[in-house]
């Protein structure tokens, strides 16, 4: 029964990290109908580059971030600029190859300077327990995780739903025409879309990054969690994102306290078919159109 | 100020890909008036349209807007200058609320600082809308879907506004609504440009017309002096216009 209980806390913990994964894959293909292939990448090398900053700038894990934000961003604000609102009127195929380039160009960059060592974000938190019973430990980095994640999505859910750039952004998606209209210019949404998206990804970096360890290459992992989550919420929905993470993390916690660590993966995505059969759309997403 | 006309359009071609959709089309819309354009499907009319605001590039040929040549601007600057458009089919944001589409009417800082008294505007013209302020679009009924498409574009208080077959699929009853909402519009000093299917209408609710036919302006006249038949002849294609 403990181990269960212990299953179902860390699961749902786990599960908030998850969405945090998520979120920013299900917002670009919100806005812009992209799936993007270089999600995973994008959050590794941020954890990359924090690192970086920690090791020869400071030893504020809060200033290393705030640094590799604007770093992301302004990698962020070239990709989206040059590369992909060069391609995004041109059909579902050549955004999503361009973004498959940049993931293989992005984990080789990554190797080519870090090499293939493994890599974690060294923090306090780490080892500290803020629970710790014989029934229950709830580690305070886990915690930490779940808290900010929530805070983070919902904090974007109201810049999505209550701010002017916002529904800029939104109008975009729903009706390109329409918003040109308004006045809105509709590629540098997308722009300031991919700079939401960053920002909440390069936090996900630091917290996936000082929770497990990562290489050059772990980017793919966490596309596949991304996808996992998103698609248990739904597609574009941020809300969804995080009861999907939670249903994820869940799944897995409690499929590898069954049937044995090996199986965790598995358990989790079996759970995602078993969603996908019954609600192809995903739980929260709005009923397919067209 | 001096110029009687708030936009002028000079031999203006575009070409979707190889082919030429509008021909040497000149025209001239006087300020304040009701202008009526004219045409079958396929015609040219949204090609046109689309270029006037920005969404489409011509080929060749200028488009003056308030004395300023607008040529092959972005659309969102076109905007900015005061000029705006219900596209065709209403093109409202259907997963958003009525508010929020009315409140991206205004979403440029020009039209921010009229946001409340032109939504106060918008309310009194359609009392419907302010009904259904928090509902999302999609409910609407095709009826009040031109009239929130108009409403948004009212939003910004534009100096001219462009209305892509804005009658299409209504039932006459409601089209007749619209049009005395489009007057009342019209009276408040704002240019109209009306693109329709139906002659009778366009004539009768327009001050000057043009007819396109296969990308051309066949013809072209202050809509009380246009002879019916031989507009409607033309749009259907008759002997000499093809």
């Amino acid at each position: 029964m403990n181990v269960i209980i212990q299953a179902i806390v860390t699961g749902l913990l786990l599960g908030g990290l998850y969405a945090l994964v998520g979120v920013g894959m299900s917002m670009i293909f919100g806005v812009m109908k992209l799936t993007n292939l270089a999600h995973g990448d994008f959050m590794i090398l941020s954890s990359f580059i924090i690192v970086v900053f920690l090791q020869h700038v400071t030893n504020n894990m809060f200033v290393a971030l705030i640094l590799t934000i604007i770093v992301m961003l302004f990698f962020g604000t070239i990709v989206q600029k040059f590369l992909i609102n060069r391609v995004i009127d041109k059909g579902a195929d050549s955004p999503l190859l361009v973004m498959f380039g940049l993931s293989v160009i992005i984990q080789n960059a990554l190797f080519l300077i870090f090499g293939p060592n493994a890599q974690i974000i060294n923090t306090e938190l780490m080892r500290t327990n803020i629970v710790s019973t014989q029934m229950l430990s709830v580690s305070a980095l886990h915690l930490v995780n779940f808290l900010v994640a929530v805070a983070i999505i919902v904090a974007l859910t109201v810049i999505m739903n209550k701010s002017s750039l916002g529904r800029a952004i939104r109008a975009s998606s729903s009706n390109i025409k329409a918003a040109e209209l308004m006045g809105i210019n509709t590629k540098r949404m997308y722009i300031y879309a991919m700079g939401l998206t960053i920002i909440v990804t390069c936090v996900a970096g630091l917290l996936v990054g000082s929770t497990f360890m990562y290489f050059n290459f772990t980017g793919t992992q966490y596309l596949i969690i991304a996808f996992g989550v998103v698609v248990i919420g739904g597609m574009g929905s941020l809300m969804g994102t995080l009861i999907g993470g939670m249903i994820l993390g869940l799944s897995q916690l409690l499929g590898a306290t069954f049937f044995g660590t090996p199986y965790q993966t598995l358990s989790g995505f079996l759970v995602l078919l078993i969603i996908l059969s019954i609600r192809p759309q995903g739980l929260f997403s709005k009923a397919i159109r067209k | 100020m001096s110029n009687k006309y708030i936009m002028q359009v000079e031999k203006l071609n575009i070409h979707h890909g190889d082919l030429q959709a509008i021909h040497d089309v000149s025209m001239n819309f006087e300020r304040g008036a009701v202008i009526s354009i004219i045409g079958a499907n396929g015609a040219g009319k949204s090609t046109l349209l689309n270029a006037l605001v920005g969404l489409h590039k011509p080929t060749s040929g200028k488009i003056t807007f308030c004395d300023e040549n607008i040529t092959g601007m972005l659309t969102s600057k076109i905007t900015s200058k005061g000029l705006s458009m219900t596209p065709e089919g209403s093109g409202i944001f259907e997963d958003m609320t009525i508010m929020e589409n009315l409140l991206l009417g205004s979403y440029l800082p020009e039209a921010k600082k009229v946001r409340n008294e032109q939504l106060k505007l918008v309310f009194e013209l359609f009392p419907v809308l302010k009904e259904k302020e928090k509902q999302l679009a999609t409910f609407l009924s095709g009826g009040q879907r031109q009239m929130l498409a108009i409403a948004r574009a009212i939003m910004a208080k534009p100096k001219m506004i462009i209305c892509d077959e804005i009658s299409l699929g209504l039932a006459p009853v409601i089209i007749k609504d619209i049009y005395r909402i489009l007057k009342m519009i019209n009276e408040t000093g704002v240019t109209l440009v009306i693109v329709e299917q139906e002659v009778k209408r366009s004539l009768k609710y327009s001050d000057y017309a043009y007819v396109l036919v296969k990308g051309r302006v066949v013809m072209e006249g202050p809509s009380q002096e246009l002879p019916e038949t031989e507009v409607s002849n033309a749009y259907f294609g008759i002997d000499k216009y093809n």
